[in-house]
């Protein structure tokens, strides 16, 4: 395979072609975040319920590229039903991780690991991550 | 095919690389190089104030440059200013003859091709001062024609705000037509030419232009320098918005007073280097010429062109651009992912809105690609891109976009 390959896996794809947890609420339980990057014209909104430490509910809308519109959605996916101290965890391992620093291998970053192809693109780490930042921003 | 003869001046140049981002700065000729070397290993000194052998040198080399450029253009030396860059010579103008000449009720117009250094300026100047921005509706195809401009002034416009060439459509303006007009009107019209200045002949005169910014990064010349031209009247009753060093006549307790114009406006130490290089880039345009720049190039885009309408994977914005920018997505792909399969091959493009948000809303569209031809670009180099497209396009349609 070569670094495209790597970049661009079927997990990739598939989220990026049926976005998980699409749409937003109105509904002010919900923190929302909405982060826009002006070079690139991405333009992300992440939801997120806390509910007694648990992260209850993530929404998404997401546009832009196919890295930074599936990375929103595998968030949603794996982030749902996960206390607030772990999904901060997941969310600093998977940030190491695509921006090729140490990270700790024994978080379990399930269908996230595949966004590892992303760290030979130093162009597109912020595609990958703009997501898991605006959902980190949320939770604190 | 012709060899191209300009290649073996620009060492950044080498089998791999396929540069067609000139629009955002373009590569700099040994010729270049040296100056900039040169200043920094034989004449590193202060201008304006030391005695010695190597602060008079470079004074007068940076004067020389002042005067290089004023001929390039047809000024005179005192009316250009030199800055950081087309940015900068922008915002000067802005801040210190648009927040202190308009006031509420007056118009600025602009349009939406302007690149933002031309744009947020102005809409500061608006916040500050209550003025309007007002938009000359562009023609289907994107450009500024002359009938939208006429329809659009009125008396209230004091400013008309306007690129010579469009960085993402590459369409030139007819400037001297809208420059008399907003005469007539008493507008003055600020000039953003940072895509011009390496493409065409620019007479500040004969276009009898008001303000003409450009940067020297995108003529060959070093980052860091860039230019403002002014009429004279207007730079000189305009006031300063740095103060510091240099710029000083007299300074007592409580007051100070300043130097004429331009030394007023450029505080602080220079970059002297970059002044240096830019005499140096303005020679080397002047030797290639720009009419055979224009030549060379307008040949190798309509080949290239004439490639692009034969496949059927991408949608190009301007298919007649006046200066070889071409600004393309690639069908169902966002610009972001097929700018890495191309950074892979070592062709280097523009992804993204190129500063200009605007008119990628008026296209309807979130991003593009951008690529510029300019006369250091190859047929071979068309043909790589060409064929990168095309498995571009294949590859992307694979994957499933
Ligand atoms: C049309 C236009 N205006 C202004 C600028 C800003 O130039 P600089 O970044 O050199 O200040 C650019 C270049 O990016 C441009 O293309």
């Amino acid at each position: 395979m070569n670094n495209l390959d790597h970049l661009y896996r079927e997990i990739i794809m598939e989220h990026y072609k049926n976005p998980r947890n699409k749409g937003l609420v109105t509904n002010d339980d919900y923190k929302s975040n909405r982060i826009k990057n002006p070079s690139c014209g991405d333009d992300i909104t992440i939801q997120v319920l806390v509910e007694d430490g648990m992260v209850k509910d993530v929404k998404q809308e997401a546009s832009g590229c196919s890295i930074s519109v599936a990375s929103a959605s595998v968030l949603s996916e794996i982030m749902i039903g996960r206390s607030v101290e772990e999904a901060k965890k997941i969310v600093d391992t998977y940030i190491n991780m695509v921006t090729n620093k140490e990270f700790d291998e024994s978080v379990d970053l399930e269908e996230a690991a595949v966004f590892s192809g992303v760290k030979k693109f130093p162009a597109r780490i912020k595609c990958a991550s703009i997501a898991w930042v605006a959902f980190k921003d949320s939770l604190e | 095919m012709k060899e191209n003869p300009w290649i073996k001046d620009f060492p950044q140049l080498n089998n791999h690389l396929h540069y067609f981002d000139s629009a955002a700065t373009s590569l700099k000729p040994v010729s270049v190089i040296e100056q900039v070397n040169y200043y920094n290993q034989e004449l590193s000194s202060n201008i304006h104030r030391g005695m010695y052998y190597e602060s008079q040198k470079a004074t007068e080399l940076y004067e020389e440059a002042r005067e290089s450029v004023a001929n390039f253009i047809n000024a005179q030396s005192n009316e250009i200013v030199f800055t950081r860059g087309t940015t900068a010579s922008l915002n000067l103008v802005a801040r210190s003859f648009g927040v202190n000449h308009l006031n509420q009720g007056d118009e600025i117009l602009t349009s939406e091709l302007e690149h933002h250094s031309s744009l947020i300026p102005w809409q500061y100047v608006a916040n500050k001062t209550g003025a309007k921005i007002k938009y000359i509706p562009l023609s289907d195809q994107g450009r500024i024609a002359l009938d939208a401009f006429k329809a659009t002034i009125s008396k209230a416009t004091k400013v008309v705000a306007i690129n010579h060439v469009s960085n993402v459509m590459g369409y030139l303006t007819p400037l001297k037509e809208i420059i008399a007009i907003a005469h007539e009107y008493g507008a003055v019209v600020v000039v953003d030419g940072a895509q011009a200045i390496q493409h065409i002949p620019v007479d500040v005169k004969s276009l009898d232009a008001d303000f003409y910014a450009f940067s020297g990064h995108k003529m060959l010349g070093p980052t860091g320098i860039g230019i403002l031209y002014g009429k004279d009247d207007l730079l000189s009753e305009m006031e300063p918005i740095e103060f510091g060093g240099d710029m000083a006549l007299d300074v007592m307790k409580t007051q100070f007073s300043w130097k004429e114009s331009p030394i007023k406006f450029e505080a602080g130490t220079m970059p002297i280097a970059s002044v240096i290089g830019l005499k140096a880039a303005i020679e080397y345009l002047k030797n290639v010429g720009l009419d055979n720049i224009h030549q060379y190039t307008k040949d190798l885009y309509d080949y290239l062109i004439k490639k692009l309408n034969e496949l059927d994977g991408i949608e190009l914005y301007n298919h007649h651009s006046d200066t070889f920018i071409f600004t393309f997505n690639l069908k169902n792909v966002p610009s972001h992912d097929a700018i890495s399969y191309f950074s892979e091959k070592h062709i280097a493009l523009r992804a993204g809105q190129h500063c200009a948000k605007l008119i990628h809303d008026f296209l309807n569209i979130n991003a593009s690609l951008r690529g510029t031809i300019y006369f250091y670009n190859t047929y071979k180099d068309v043909d790589v891109l060409v064929d990168t497209m095309k498995e571009a396009i294949d590859y992307f349609k694979k994957l499933g976009f």
